[in-house]
């Protein structure tokens, strides 16, 4: 009888170890319940938020693992949510169907628009990309008959999800559809970037040089991630419109995608909780600051997006990750 | 008569008016060891970037076997067995040697696309990356981050990394450059156990290095072939000792 060896080799355990789910993420995901118990009023804002950390980990598969900059994440976004809002107004309101249209929608477009991406670096890619966020938001009001323009998609209504969860104006299904649908999301991301072809995206991102000499095809990976991201970007779209009823020019917009980049950066970009941090202190930041002075909530971003930049080069959690570090060393 | 594992022919490149690369043809047999040498600036780099796709030639073929591979992408030659090293390290400086060369293994056995599965998944393909690594007695130093080896092991891993390919034909850019002399021993050793199948044109400027590990010598000049030939012949080249070894003739 042959024996099936359950032990694996030194390397294989270490690379297995090192995509263990950690006890962290667990408290982590245990709090983003919290505010059910502890802040019912704040559940509106709470799902937007959810929303925005799925729009910024979109960002981070391709900015944080392959390296890809983009400054017209929008583009995907707003795609996602108009076309959610059309099927939804046109055909059928039923949110988890909307929710599929939207991706499919974003998907094939980041499908389309990956063929130039892939073979542009650097600033070349920016303007590409910021470009066809500009292209697209134009087109949306251009066709103003269809998607009312600046003043948002209007009409829309929003079936109660499963048949029985409506969207109530306290955010108790928006929240808990949201961050659902973010969990499940967020494992699928997880999964990606653990698998070798995670390892191949951060080959790009190290040195994009190397990746030919080693027989690799760069632009079918970049591809790939490209229409992933673009697809979940289109979720994130999906979900905003479905919570909210509406949506406007502005979610194509440039300054949403300049907005996603400032957050995932600032929580810190690859390393899959940094998006999501980011965009938590972002948006909560500017639930408050707005409060008091609404004028200057720019001025105090700009300030942090400085400091931290000079000082944590690996965003806000990679700063915490130091300190744990050193922590554990003592 | 051996076969021929990689040929060129009448391989030119010019940038403007400055000519790197004038009607190049070689002929390296299976299993051979050639060291490719000449003065700075005669274009031996030039040399392997156009064989390696990342240089687009504007004239003459390039050969793998019998097969033309002139117009095929970088990335298509080394799964055809055409791999390479830089003089520079060009690595992937936050990934540990482990990472690295699995990824490089991942990529020739095709798995590097399946996103869905988890790494560990690919265990055969772990192990033959830490084989490798072993190998070139990088075992203990592979869960470190590139960036922080010592230069020498980072040489190495560059070698690594083009042994993970499965090369047929190995091209070696200076593998040794910036080692200390008494290091860089260590590193013609690895070089000279690979396999006696495996085909080798390697740049060196130590002429010890050269005489003792090559079966032959391509002399490159101006970007075109001065001579060719054992190492004995060359040792003897009035020519090459002219115009590279810097003996000048009196009178």
């Amino acid at each position: 009888m042959s024996i099936i060896s359950e032990a694996a080799s030194g390397p294989v355990k270490y690379l297995k170890a090192q995509t263990r789910w950690h006890p962290i993420e667990t408290v982590f995901w245990l709090a983003t319940l919290l505010p059910f118990f502890f802040l019912p009023d704040y559940l509106q804002l709470a799902s937007q938020i959810a929303i925005t950390a799925l729009f910024a980990l979109s960002l981070d598969l391709i900015l944080g693992y392959a390296g890809i900059v983009s400054l017209g994440h929008a583009a995907f976004f707003g795609t996602g949510a108009y076309a959610a809002g059309l099927f939804s107004k046109f055909v059928w309101g039923e949110p988890l169907t909307g929710l599929i249209v939207g991706t499919i929608a974003a998907a094939l477009l980041g499908y389309a628009s990956s063929f130039v991406i892939a073979r542009f670096r650097h600033l070349t890619l920016i303007m590409i990309t910021l470009g066809l966020g500009l292209l697209l938001q134009e087109a949306a009001n251009s066709a103003s008959w269809l998607t009312n323009g600046s003043d948002g998609l209007q009409g829309v209504t929003i079936w109660p999800l499963l048949g029985y969860f409506s969207f109530d104006l306290y955010g108790y299904t928006a929240y808990s559809y949201s961050l659902a649908v973010l969990f499940i999301v967020f494992l699928g991301a997880r999964r990606l970037i653990n698998s070798s072809f995670g390892l191949a995206l951060r080959g790009i991102r190290e040195n994009p040089l190397r990746m030919p000499a080693i027989g690799a095809p760069s632009r079918a990976h970049i591809r790939i991630v490209y229409t992933i991201s673009a697809a979940m970007a289109g979720i994130a779209g999906a979900l905003i419109l479905q919570t909210t009823s509406t949506v406007a020019l502005d979610s194509l917009g440039f300054e949403r995608s300049a907005e996603l980049l400032v957050m995932l950066v600032l929580g810190g970009a690859g390393m899959l909780y940094g998006g999501l941090v980011g965009s938590t202190i972002f948006m909560v930041a500017r639930d408050q600051f707005s409060g008091i002075a609404p004028q200057f909530w720019y001025f105090w971003i700009g300030l942090l997006l400085i400091v931290v930049v000079i000082f944590l080069p690996n965003g806000i959690l990679g700063g915490l990750s130091k300190i744990a570090a050193q922590w554990r060393r003592r | 008569m051996t076969a021929i594992a990689l040929s060129t022919r009448g391989l030119s490149k010019s940038f403007g008016s400055l000519e790197v690369a004038r009607g190049i043809e070689l002929n390296l047999p299976v299993g051979a060891r050639y060291a490719l040498i000449g003065p700075n600036g005669a274009g031996k780099t030039t040399l392997i970037n156009l064989i390696t796709g990342m240089l687009a030639p504007n004239a003459g073929q390039i050969f793998l076997d019998d097969e033309d591979i002139t117009a095929l992408e970088p990335q298509d030659r080394v799964r055809r067995g055409l791999a390479r090293t830089f003089q520079i390290n060009t690595l992937f400086p936050r990934l540990n040697a482990l990472e690295a060369v699995t990824l490089a293994v991942a990529e020739r056995r095709g798995i590097a696309m399946q996103f869905w599965r988890n790494i560990a998944v690919h265990g055969e393909a772990i192990e033959e990356a830490y084989d490798i690594l072993a190998k070139l007695r990088l075992g203990e130093d592979c869960y470190r981050p590139t960036r922080e080896l010592p230069y020498g092991r980072q040489r190495l891993l560059e070698i690594a990394l083009a042994l993970a390919t499965r090369p047929r034909v190995l091209l070696l850019d200076e593998p040794a450059a910036g080692v200390p002399h008494e290091e860089s021993g260590e590193i013609f050793e690895v070089v000279a156990g690979l396999s006696d199948d495996l085909t080798l044109l390697f740049i060196e400027h130590d002429m010890q290095v050269v005489f003792r590990f090559a079966t032959h010598i391509i002399v490159l000049v101006g970007g075109a072939v001065f001579t060719a030939g054992s190492p004995a012949e060359i040792a003897a080249d009035a020519g090459v000792r002219e115009v590279y070894l810097g003996t000048r003739k009196h009178g």
